[in-house]
């Protein structure tokens, strides 16, 4: 391997892109940082093949009645939709893509405790991927993605390879989510204690806690569902002695900690980028690392209430109630202090700012519907309507993919030394803040109105609100398209990147861009996680390797 | 018809409604007194702090204890607020009076049937008597359903192998939607009909009166297609209308293309064997997915199907 501080033949510093050469390097790395841009590159793939099902959905509600596709073909989409959003984009991309290329640099450390591991894990990704694959060739899933019983027990479509799938993908999460916790354990460079460490890797920590308790729930519960499908066990069919409702138990004792798996990194992301480009320290440190760690237990505790009206105990129905409301404060408390730390700061409106200010926005609206769902007698009105669609997707889209967004922009100049056209960027970033909202506010109303979800054919009196949706689906899409098309285009032709083009501070921002596959020439200079501005503990620091070889800061961005 | 007027206001015809709906409207308000504020603060932050305006660095400011305690001790006490309502709310919907009048409901791929004291029963549609609390006893044949009256504000699973149970009491005569909410394969979103609100004296006469075999077969036979949801599946036109099922119109004497290869002429006993045993031929180009009616129907329904949809000429 040739050695970061040498220079290939051009007279470039060696850094992690260019040390090995070839797609066999890439395949066979272990690099941290290599194995991040390869799930990020896998996830947002599945982004966009999830994300062009969502379309076709959307599209084929411009009429009441049939579109563009048969009841089947409806009802296999929507199921692809959601499994493929949850299992292979929303769940895998921040933590192992984001969270692999910052971890460690972001601790001062020169890769993740386990690297082999670290790369199996892409690997079982792929492998449950490949099965999930094999499913929808073998003529598809039509169950949704939530599996219901007895309903994925009878119906005669691909379910045995689907339920595998997931029991495999679920393993790259574990093993994700084990590294990370042994990685922020030990190897944690001298000086980064816990409270030094950005608020980013509170949110990684948090999240592969829930990586690690959660997902092999998941695990057996498909596996179960396999078995009742293949032997003919009775764990779910009532026909077979079964208990249906106990798959729902089952299935949200690991889905609802695993809406935490996609929320809580993207919360993260956003602590980062909004001290940033408001050049100030973050407003209230500890109560954003622990509500992190809060919410994380607690969500464990909250999962019957998805299931008010599935016939489980009154007794049941209310302590769920209870416990969700716990959850409820801590977050509302993380959207108060994001904004209060703008609160005489330097606010840049660079890209990543746009997309954070409009997460704030749309999260609390994800949050604030929440509590309409929490609401025991309301819930029972808008339970399975699209009232909880809209819900979740501002939570979800609005929530972890604007903070993901945010994370591509503020981060892309250090993934591959390149800046993006801001203009273009802040165009894109108005076209997504459009079109999301154009696409789920109507559905709020729709909802209220009793428009049942997975519903392929719909009463005529629901059509203007549906279509305003369809047309807010496709200004998403196009916002998207253009996003992803100048990020890809600036990995080639976009303007050379500054080592800190933003006047960031975290460690990732004190190295070149892009890193050496070393991370760190000289040990990192310890400080405050975010020493902005007066912060007293962090004075000493002025961006020591700004210019180091000779770039010019990018004109575009905003320093002190 | 492209454009129906958009409406945001839902009728509200149980007791349970207005309830609800307060409770909706007051969280409503709580969102917006929550989200206006932090929305306004955030863009006023954006722009009066804006980059470039002011370059002393910028204050330390790394929390404040007194001002986060003081928001979650509010917010807690809102939330309870919203909790402690929905829970009296919830308590109503659980408490079921106990002169109720009971109506068995039994959900089943893709369609409800109601049966009620004296035998009656009544596919699809729900007929109940104003101002009387009623009690609905369900279960599922197949996979779990969900009975969800949008009107009422109301909605239950429908599970196989257990009862669940719902109460209401209707304030208003006239129909209400049903929705099957609970998802349940093919024809889910076909799954619908109506809640039929009759004064008290009205709705003894028609569970008393109505003898269906004083009707025309023909009429019978029309009845039953819409109630026993025939129409969810099969239109009535001369095309699927994207329905998963074969069209009706013409269909009688006709040549049919099956699955397998061969043919088969739509006569009498085709017509009846695919009511009976609807999976022995199936038509080209469509899913063996039809339940069986057998057991369900009697002779007598059957030939009264068959005899409309011969009825059904090109």
């Amino acid at each position: 391997m040739a050695h970061a501080t040498a220079a290939n033949s051009n007279g470039e510093p060696v850094n992690y892109l260019t040390a090995e050469k070839g797609i066999w390097s890439w395949m066979t790395t272990l690099d941290h940082k290599r194995i991040g841009m390869m799930y990020l590159f896998t996830t947002l793939g599945f982004f966009l093949v999830g994300g062009f099902f969502a379309i076709l959905l959307r599209t084929a509600h411009l009429t009441p009645t049939k579109t563009m596709m048969t009841a089947d073909t409806y009802n296999k989409i929507f199921t692809l939709h959601g499994a493929i959003m949850v299992f292979m984009f929303i769940v895998p991309s921040v933590p192992a893509a984001f969270g692999n290329f910052l971890l460690p640099i972001m601790i001062g450390a020169k890769d993740v405790a386990f690297p082999k591991l670290n790369l199996i894990s892409y690997y079982v990704l792929w492998a449950g991927a490949l099965l999930a694959i094999t499913a929808i060739v073998t003529g598809g899933v039509d169950t949704g993605w939530t599996f219901y019983t007895p309903y994925s027990i009878r119906t005669a479509t691909s379910v045995v390879f689907m339920a595998f799938g997931v029991f495999v993908m679920g393993f790259s999460s574990i093993f994700t989510g084990l590294n990370f916790v042994a990685t922020i354990h030990k190897m944690r460079a001298p000086g980064v204690t816990f409270h030094k460490m950005p608020l980013f890797l509170w949110s990684i920590y948090a999240t592969a806690i829930i990586q690690i308790v959660a997902t092999p729930v998941i695990g057996i519960t498909v596996a179960l569902l396999a078995m009742e499908r293949i032997f003919g066990i009775g764990f779910f069919d009532p026909k077979l002695g079964g208990d249906p409702i106990l798959f729902q138990h089952f299935f949200w004792f690991y889905s609802h900690p695993a809406v935490y798996i996609m929320i809580v990194p993207g919360m993260g992301i956003i602590s980062e980028i909004i001290p940033a480009f408001s050049k100030k320290t973050i407003f209230g440190y500890k109560p954003i690392a622990y509500s992190s760690l809060a919410i994380a237990f607690a969500s464990f505790i909250v999962w019957g209430h998805h299931m008010f009206v599935s016939g489980q105990s009154y007794l049941a129905s209310m302590l769920f109630s209870v416990a969700t409301i716990i959850i409820g404060v801590p977050t509302a408390i993380k959207i108060i202090n994001w904004t209060v730390t703008m609160y005489k700061g330097h606010v840049s409106w660079d890209t990543p700012m746009l997309y954070a200010m409009s997460f704030i926005f749309m999260f609390s609206i994800g949050g604030l519907t929440g509590l309409f769902l929490i609401a025991l007698s309301v819930d029972v009105h808008l339970h399975d309507t699209y009232f909880v669609v809209a819900h979740f997707h501002y939570v979800m889209m609005g929530g972890t993919v604007m903070a993901m967004l945010g994370g591509l922009h503020y981060w892309w100049p250090k993934f591959w030394g390149k800046m993006y056209p801001e203009k273009l960027a802040r165009f894109g970033a108005f076209l997504v803040f459009l079109g999301f909202n154009l696409t789920f506010l109507p559905q709020f109303v729709l909802g209220y109105l009793g428009m049942p979800r997975r519903y392929y054919n719909y009463e005529p009196r629901y059509q203007p609100l549906h279509i305003m949706s369809t047309i807010g689906s496709w200004i998403l899409a196009s916002g998207i398209l253009l996003t992803f098309g100048y990020l890809l285009w600036a990995i080639k032709h976009g303007r050379k990147a500054a080592a800190n083009p933003w006047g960031a501070k975290s460690l990732e921002w004190q190295i070149p861009s892009p890193p050496p596959t070393e991370n760190f020439l000289t040990p990192p200079v310890i400080t405050d996680p975010y020493p902005y501005g007066d912060n007293p503990h962090g004075s000493k620091v002025k961006d020591p390797y700004i210019g180091v070889y000779g770039q010019p800061a990018f004109e575009g961005g905003s320093h002190v | 018809m492209l454009f129906t007027p958009l409406t945001f206001v839902l009728p509200q015809t149980s007791t349970m409604a207005p309830n609800t709906d307060a409770l909706y409207y007051f969280i409503w308000y709580v969102s917006f007194a929550c989200l206006i504020p932090t929305t306004l603060a955030m863009l006023w932050f954006a722009w009066k702090y804006r980059a470039g305006k002011n370059t002393a660095p910028t204050p330390y400011i790394d929390g404040n204890h007194v001002f986060e305690w003081s928001v979650s001790l509010v917010l807690s006490v809102v939330f309870v607020v919203i909790f402690v309502w929905g829970l009296i709310g919830f308590n109503q919907i659980y408490d079921v009076p106990r002169d109720a009048y009971e109506i068995s409901v039994i959900g089943q791929q893709w369609m409800w049937t109601f049966q009620y004291a004296n035998g009656k029963t009544s596919p699809s549609d729900l007929y109940v008597p104003k101002g009387v609390p009623i009690k609905l006893v369900m279960t599922s044949r197949d996979v779990i359903h969900d009975f969800f009256v949008p009107n009422f504000r109301l909605k239950q699973d429908v599970v196989p192998g257990m009862y669940t149970t719902l109460w209401f009491q209707a304030t208003e005569t006239g129909e209400n939607q049903i929705f099957c909410a609970q998802y349940c394969g093919t024809s889910h979103s076909n799954m619908i009909g109506k809640v039929i609100v009759l004064e008290p004296d009205q709705f003894k006469v028609w569970l008393d009166g109505g003898d269906p075999s004083k009707m025309n077969i023909l009429k019978i036979g029309e009845h039953l297609f819409h109630q026993r949801n025939c129409i969810a599946c099969h239109s009535l036109g001369g095309t699927t209308d994207g329905k998963p099922g074969p069209a009706m119109k013409g269909l009688f004497g006709r040549s049919v293309a099956l699955n397998d290869g061969s043919s088969v002429t739509a006569d009498d006993n085709y017509l009846y064997e695919s009511i009976v045993n609807p999976s022995a031929k199936i038509v080209k180009g469509f899913s063996p997915i039809m339940p069986t009616f057998k057991g369900v129907l009697s002779e007598e329904e059957v030939n009264s199907l068959v005899a409309y949809i011969k009825s059904l000429k090109e």
